[in-house]
């Protein structure tokens, strides 16, 4: 009979029919679409704007006004693994900003010690909604909009209406400090070319590394072709960006965390049990509970995790504006939530990757920034992005019913 | 011939990486009892959506003829304006809306959008004394048993005037006086000129109500048996299925039995919401190492209960009673350290609470015990392939990968998932709940010599099961059930399904007495 049942998993590789190259194809797109969506949009806003995108201050801008969505967009992805959602993260930003301010500027308390409080009380924030939602069961939609309003209120009270700022250089340095040039050379950032040189090497690397092994243990393997050419596009890409930094001020520091967290957090989704057992719970609770996942701690700890982080963003987004108003990271939810799905996260849980979340960030991020440059007006703006939103979702959406 | 009422020729049927019906052809006479039996994954379900446009037209190659008329369905609704009905292997009730409220669902009595619901009641009184089912319309269909829910099934058919009515393996969680209802309402349903496609595993039933049986093998059709023109017997059934004939369904096996491995005494349990309600009454169970324990009983007579009580609490409340493994006690008030004390437990269901559909073969077979193909916490991959290669191998899972999502498998595919996950945690005591609903006999041989292979190592294993014949063919014990409480025990040797039902009808008397 012709069924394929008994030569399973093969490499596809031969299969020289269209229907084994469409099917390559459909598969590469539902991987790398968000990302060449990305680019495409980069692409259109560089013509757009007569090459201002690209300009390396520009560059360097845009990242650092991102960061702090990308970082919550990390812990807010496994939160929606695990099948919930985070609705009080702007309303954290600015509670955990005006609560480091007061620290700071009000009792004159050192930036470090400053900054591990701060991320403690972003733990405690994340447990006190992870309680709820993990141990008595109250939706997470209706806890976090709850702790949105509290947390909200409750930097109202601290800052009492005010704006606290500014803060100590040292804490600034967080979010505009670059990382030090240890050669000295004038025109170009040479610390940053090595680095990117560095790290393009080492993914290279373990790229190569991981192919080979799946090829050893006979896993699906994308085509050689389609392989070298995702890698040149990676280095030129990650080499490219970097000289336009180095060519400014070099790489911000944020962007050093950025990239750790990235590491770390795909590394936690992918390979450890950990990271299984999150995706494990978002894909059946029920049957999670049954296999022996502890469920109700793994969706603590996840809410855990996202609050830590909405309080580092929460550092670094008031260490941008250097003063914490009351007004700080309103609707900041939204975006946090919209990158996750633009990057393929599933609404009922279980479906998601880091590394697409921090893609849907970036999209958000390149489309606020460009539309900014031509003089878009706010109004536009959002319609442009709910838009934009819709339709990723939607073609993810498509592109699954048809695999 | 002319009564013929359908006809489905060469039928072929792709997915990514698996040709599920490859040219099949199938013909049913009107007003008969046509059967469609082959193993899991044959291909039979899949049959029956293109038949009833669940894979609409455009989506498989061949051509479909209804009465006479070449028929193009784009969805369910095409084939149901034609008397076309389906009744899908997993039911499609909404648990929290009433009888007639489900019956009418999509089909409402209404003019201009507003639903006359005394028409509604009235109508759905009418059907469910046609199907026998003795329940008001009110009632929610949570409350009600799969045999119930069946029925309710059937009788939403019958109000959109069902011709030709497809039944997906309807009695596979039904218990046997359920499944004689259903039966006999079907060949009342063949009187009155409705003809049926029954699939099922059960093949005593299939050669009992059958009027034809087609036999699907690997997405090809088989051979077409005549049932009026010669007496077709199970084994008969069985080699076109297989393609050989299987001389015993059950293996043979060496028992030796050893010391008592596990024990649960004092057993009792409350129902999770009616606290006042005692669910486990007093129970008490043995199981000695190399034996197979079966735990015979009605549907509802708190087997399952029993079990997933005993598995980390994962059932009721106010839970009082010992277990105890080679004589020591061990704490099972967590499933987590249910399964470090090596117990198992596989669900009777597998969708709901033994699979993570949207996740591969391979992620679900490692589930339960990531530990084994992780050092430290990192996950081994090239290790846990080769584990669930070794799985889908031993146990014989049709999948096109062990990457493919489990969602697509087909039912029986399913369940020997569940079972690799099990197994893969390597436990000293598994209890098994229902471990053969929805396989097929080839399938069913192969899952018993798992069993006796595990009982052979020295393990205790549990089976709760519905199918009389099947405890009594695996079992070297036999526990009773019903309502709560342990109402016999037998050894094999004394055991025989009258004496089952026996323990069951006497306990029913003396609590009626009381
Ligand atoms: N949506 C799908 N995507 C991919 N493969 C599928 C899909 N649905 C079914 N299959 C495959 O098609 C084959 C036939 O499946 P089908 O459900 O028809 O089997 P079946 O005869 O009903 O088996 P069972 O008795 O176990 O219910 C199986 O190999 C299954 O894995
Ligand atoms: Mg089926």
């Amino acid at each position: 009979m012709s069924r394929m049942t008994t030569t399973p998993d093969q490499v596809m590789d031969q299969e020289s029919s269209l229907a084994g190259i469409t099917k390559i194809l459909r598969e590469n797109v539902r991987q790398y679409g968000m990302l060449v969506a990305l680019i495409a949009i980069m692409i259109f806003f560089q013509i757009m704007t007569d090459g201002i995108l690209m300009k390396p201050i520009n560059l360097t801008n845009l990242i650092l006004q991102n960061s702090y969505i990308v970082i919550m967009a990390i812990g807010m992805l496994l939160v929606i693994v695990a099948g919930h959602i985070d609705l009080s993260v702007g309303s954290v930003v600015a509670f955990v900003g005006a609560a480091a301010a007061v620290m700071m500027v009000n009792y004159e308390m050192n930036f470090l010690v400053t900054v591990i409080i701060s991320l403690a009380l972003g733990a405690l924030i994340g447990g006190a909604q992870g309680y709820w939602v993990a141990y008595l069961k109250i939706p997470s939609f209706i806890v976090t909009l709850a702790g949105m309003l509290v947390f909200r209120g409750l930097t109202l009270a601290l800052l009492q209406g005010q704006s606290i700022g500014p803060f100590p250089t040292a804490f600034q340095r967080i979010s505009t400090g670059f990382i030090p040039d240890i050669f000295g050379n004038e025109s170009i950032n040479l610390t940053t070319m090595l680095l990117a040189a560095i790290v393009s090497a080492a993914l290279v690397f373990m790229d190569i590394q991981s192919r080979r092994k799946q090829q050893q243990y006979r896993v699906e393997t994308s085509p050689l072709p389609i392989f070298i050419l995702k890698n040149v596009v990676l280095v030129g890409a990650i080499m490219y960006l970097s000289y336009l930094m180095a060519s400014f001020k070099g790489l911000p520091n944020v962007l050093i965390v950025l990239f750790v967290l990235i590491v770390a957090y795909t590394f936690v989704a992918t390979q450890t049990t950990l990271g299984r057992r999150i995706f494990a719970i978002g894909g059946n609770e029920k049957a999670a509970k049954l296999s022996g996942v502890k469920t109700e701690r793994l969706t603590f700890y996840t809410f855990v995790n996202l609050g830590v982080l909405a309080a580092l963003a929460g550092l670094v987004f008031a260490a941008r504006l250097n003063v914490a108003t009351p007004k700080a990271g309103e609707a900041l939810e939204l975006d946090v939530i919209a990158a996750c799905f633009i990057g393929g996260a599933s609404m009922s849980g279980g479906v998601g990757t880091v590394i697409g979340a921090v893609i849907g960030a970036f999209v958000m991020g390149v489309m606020n920034n460009g539309m900014s440059i031509l003089g878009i007006g706010i109004e536009w703006q959002q319609v442009i992005k709910g838009l934009v939103l819709l339709a990723a979702v939607f073609f993810d959406v498509y592109n699954k019913n048809k695999g | 011939m002319s009564d013929i009422i359908l006809e489905m020729r060469n039928i072929t049927k792709t997915f990514p990486g698996v040709k599920a019906l490859d040219d099949v052809n199938f013909q049913v006479r009107q007003g008969e009892i046509h059967a469609l039996v082959g193993e899991n994954g044959a291909g039979k379900s899949t049959l029956m959506k293109v038949l009833s446009g669940v894979y609409p037209h455009g989506s498989y190659t061949g051509e479909i003829f209804y009465q006479g008329q070449a028929c193009r369905f784009k969805d369910i609704s095409d084939s149901e304006q034609l008397g076309i009905v389906i009744i899908h292997q997993e039911l499609a009730l909404v648990p929290l809306l009433s009888i007639a409220e489900n019956i009418f669902l999509g089909n409402e009595q209404q003019k201009f959008g507003i639903i006359n619901w005394y028409e509604a009641i009235t109508k759905t009184q009418a059907v469910l004394k046609k199907v026998g089912l003795n329940e008001s319309p009110n009632t929610l269909i949570t409350n009600i048993g799969v045999g119930k829910q069946q029925l309710v099934e059937i009788a939403k058919a019958l109000t959109k005037e069902v011709q030709l009515l497809i039944l997906d393996e309807p009695t596979a969680s039904l218990n046997e006086s359920d499944s004689d209802a259903l039966l006999n309402l079907l060949l009342e349903l063949k009187a009155q000129g409705i003809s049926s496609i029954l699939i099922s595993h059960k093949l005593n039933e299939v050669s009992k109500v059958a009027d034809s049986i087609t036999i699907l093998r690997d997405g090809a059709t088989i051979e077409t048996l005549d049932c009026q023109q010669d007496e077709i017997t199970e084994n008969r059934i069985i080699r076109g299925m297989v393609g050989r004939s299987l001389t015993n369904r059950y293996p043979p096996r060496e028992v030796e039995i050893q010391d008592t491995i596990f024990e649960v005494k004092n057993w009792n349990v409350f129902h999770p919401l009616h606290e006042d309600r005692q669910v486990i009454n007093n129970v008490n169970i043995h199981v000695k190492k190399g034996e197979v324990v079966g735990i015979a009983g009605l549907m509802g007579a708190g087997r399952t209960e029993l079990a997933m009580s005993v598995f980390g609490h994962s059932y009721g409340k106010h839970i009082s009673g010992q277990v105890y493994k080679h004589g020591q006690e061990i704490n099972v008030s967590s499933i987590g350290k249910a399964i470090a004390n090596g117990l198992a437990y596989v669900t009777e269901d597998r969708k709901s609470l033994g699979l993570i559909l949207i996740d591969s073969v391979k992620s679900n077979i490692t589930l339960a015990n990531l530990n084994g193909i992780a050092s430290r916490f990192r996950i081994n991959q090239p290790q846990e392939l080769a584990i669930a290669r070794e799985y889908r191998d031993k146990l014989n899972i049709k999948c096109s990968s062990i990457l493919q999502k489990t969602v697509n498998l087909s039912g029986g595919n399913q369940q020997k998932v569940v079972l690799s996950k099990w197994l893969f945690s390597s436990p000293e005591i598994l209890i098994l709940d229902e471990p053969t609903r929805g396989i097929d006999v080839g399938a069913k041989y192969e899952i018993y010599t798992i069993i006796n292979q595990l009982a052979a190592e020295g393990k205790g294993v549990i089976i709760i099961s519905s199918e009389l014949p099947e405890i009594l063919g695996v079992c070297d014990r036999i526990y009773v059930m019903n309502e709560g409480r342990i109402v016999g025990e037998m050894p094999k040797a004394e055991a025989s399904q009258e004496k089952i039902m026996e323990a069951i009808m006497q306990k029913k008397e003396v609590l009626h007495d009381e």
